[in-house]
């Protein structure tokens, strides 16, 4: 049986982990290699690294973090952040990451992931989606969930998937930083309508709210930052839940 | 020593990185003069398959691959190659294992890429997989599958069809899922594939 999938999230800013990290036994909680490292060692099935860096040597810096990254880690990762042409990709790709994720260069210009799907094949292109609610409807949001647009999620997700997306990243920012649990509704809702995987992010604050999402939405993996940043979840306690709840993880 | 044959499908800085954690010496293949001075030899590859097969054909190493007599590896596209058909591109293959890759049927349920980390069972006792527990999880991502056949098939994996998760024959074998990217076992197969 396929696994549901746990990521933890890394804010990376000028190679460095942004956020706070309580992981006692790190000798630098600041150092993306180590954290992912441990997490690796610790039964995450994939990480994803969200690089925040806004200078002009972001590429250079991205493809640095991305190469210590694939030196060290033996579990998949995807890097995000201000990847806005193919020559990004292409660095990063050759830098040993797994999958890219696109998210406001995708919105502003669809056809990217055309080009990106073409070049890389599907399995490299996640589409990275930021929603929150306005007037009952979902609309896509930019910038960290602050600059709404004119797109409604799922009419925005169904045409990523038959541009090209090989997978889905969807971050509901009203349950974002709530830790009251992810956005079941809209997740099952997504997860229905599309055929790629479906990453749920936004809201984890509780080892229940993992079962409650896998049960509830049957995505694909579940994505979360603080909460294991700061060791109130620890992953393999987490995953010893989702199996007792009969919910298939790799242990 | 271990050669990769390089014919351009796809980065390989993952595996080469795994095989130097490993301590697992290895080299380049760029052309026929090249596999001489190797023991055994990987085929990476990802991406799309017939676009795979075209590369490798320009490099001209294609005659030299199919009379290979030392161990050899093809890893995710590397081992679809090995296959004689894929439905992708339509494009007919190396025919190393007369059986053929074919497209997972996508739907709500079975998403398409199969992606994440899956079981694999093996069929037959190999070094291959010394140390590796039947069940264990390996990290797959693709869209096309090798067809389960009762005479190649080394490993089997479920999605919505049975299928190879790695093939062998004589001295070919073939994994769909990425060993460098699998965790432990991963790197266990790896290390055995050094020693075979």
């Amino acid at each position: 049986m396929l696994s549901k999938r746990i990521i933890p999230c890394l804010d990376v800013k000028d190679g460095r982990t942004v956020k706070g990290v309580n992981f006692v036994d790190l000798r630098d909680a600041g150092d993306p290699v180590e954290l992912a490292w441990n997490y690796s060692r610790q039964g995450a099935d994939e990480l994803v690294f969200l690089d925040i860096t806004a200078t002009v040597e972001r590429r250079k810096t991205m493809v640095e973090l991305v190469k210590a990254v694939a030196r060290q880690i033996n579990i998949p990762f995807t890097i995000g952040g201000g990847i806005n042409e193919i020559a990004d990709a292409d660095a990063l790709l050759n830098a040993g990451a797994d999958k890219i994720s696109i998210n406001s260069a995708a919105v502003r210009n669809p056809a990217l992931i055309d080009e990106l799907a073409r070049a890389f094949g599907v399995q490299f292109v996640v589409i990275a989606v930021d929603t929150r609610r306005i007037d009952a409807k979902n609309i896509v949001h930019l910038n960290g969930g602050r600059l709404p647009t004119e797109r409604q999620t799922l009419e925005w997700i169904k045409e990523a998937e038959s541009r090209g997306a090989g997978e889905i990243l969807l971050t509901s920012m009203d349950h974002d930083g709530t830790k009251n649990g992810f956005d079941n509704g809209l997740l099952k809702t997504v997860n229905d309508a599309v055929h790629i995987p479906v990453i749920a992010s936004g809201g984890a604050g509780a080892v229940q709210h993992f079962v409650d999402v896998f049960e509830k939405t049957n995505v694909d993996a579940a994505l979360a930052a603080s909460v294991f940043h700061y060791g109130e979840i620890l992953i393999p306690d987490l995953k010893a839940v989702l199996k007792s709840n009969n919910i298939e993880v790799r242990i | 020593m271990t050669g990769i044959i390089l014919y351009g499908a796809g980065n390989i800085f993952s595996l080469t990185a795994a095989l130097e954690r490993l301590g697992i010496p290895y080299g380049f293949i760029n052309s026929q003069e090249d596999f001489e001075k190797f023991d055994r030899y990987i085929i990476p590859g990802v991406g799309h398959a017939g676009a795979a097969m075209d590369k490798l054909e320009k490099t001209g190493l294609v005659p030299a691959i199919k009379a290979l007599k030392k161990p050899t590896l093809g890893i995710c596209v590397g081992m679809q190659l090995l296959t004689s058909y894929s439905e992708e591109g339509d494009s007919d293959l190396l025919n190393i294992f007369p059986i053929k890759t074919l497209r997972f049927q996508d739907s709500s349920e079975y998403k398409v890429p199969h992606t994440g980390w899956n079981q694999v069972y093996p069929e037959k006792d190999n070094p291959l997989f010394k140390n590796i527990p039947s069940g264990s999880h390996f990290y797959f991502v693709h869209s096309y599958f090798i067809e389960y056949d009762k005479t190649y098939t080394l490993l089997s994996a479920n999605y919505n069809t049975e299928f190879s998760a790695s093939i062998w024959h004589d001295n070919f074998y073939g994994v769909q899922f990425h060993p460098e990217k699998s965790g432990v076992y991963g790197e266990t197969l790896l290390t055995n594939f050094s020693k075979l």
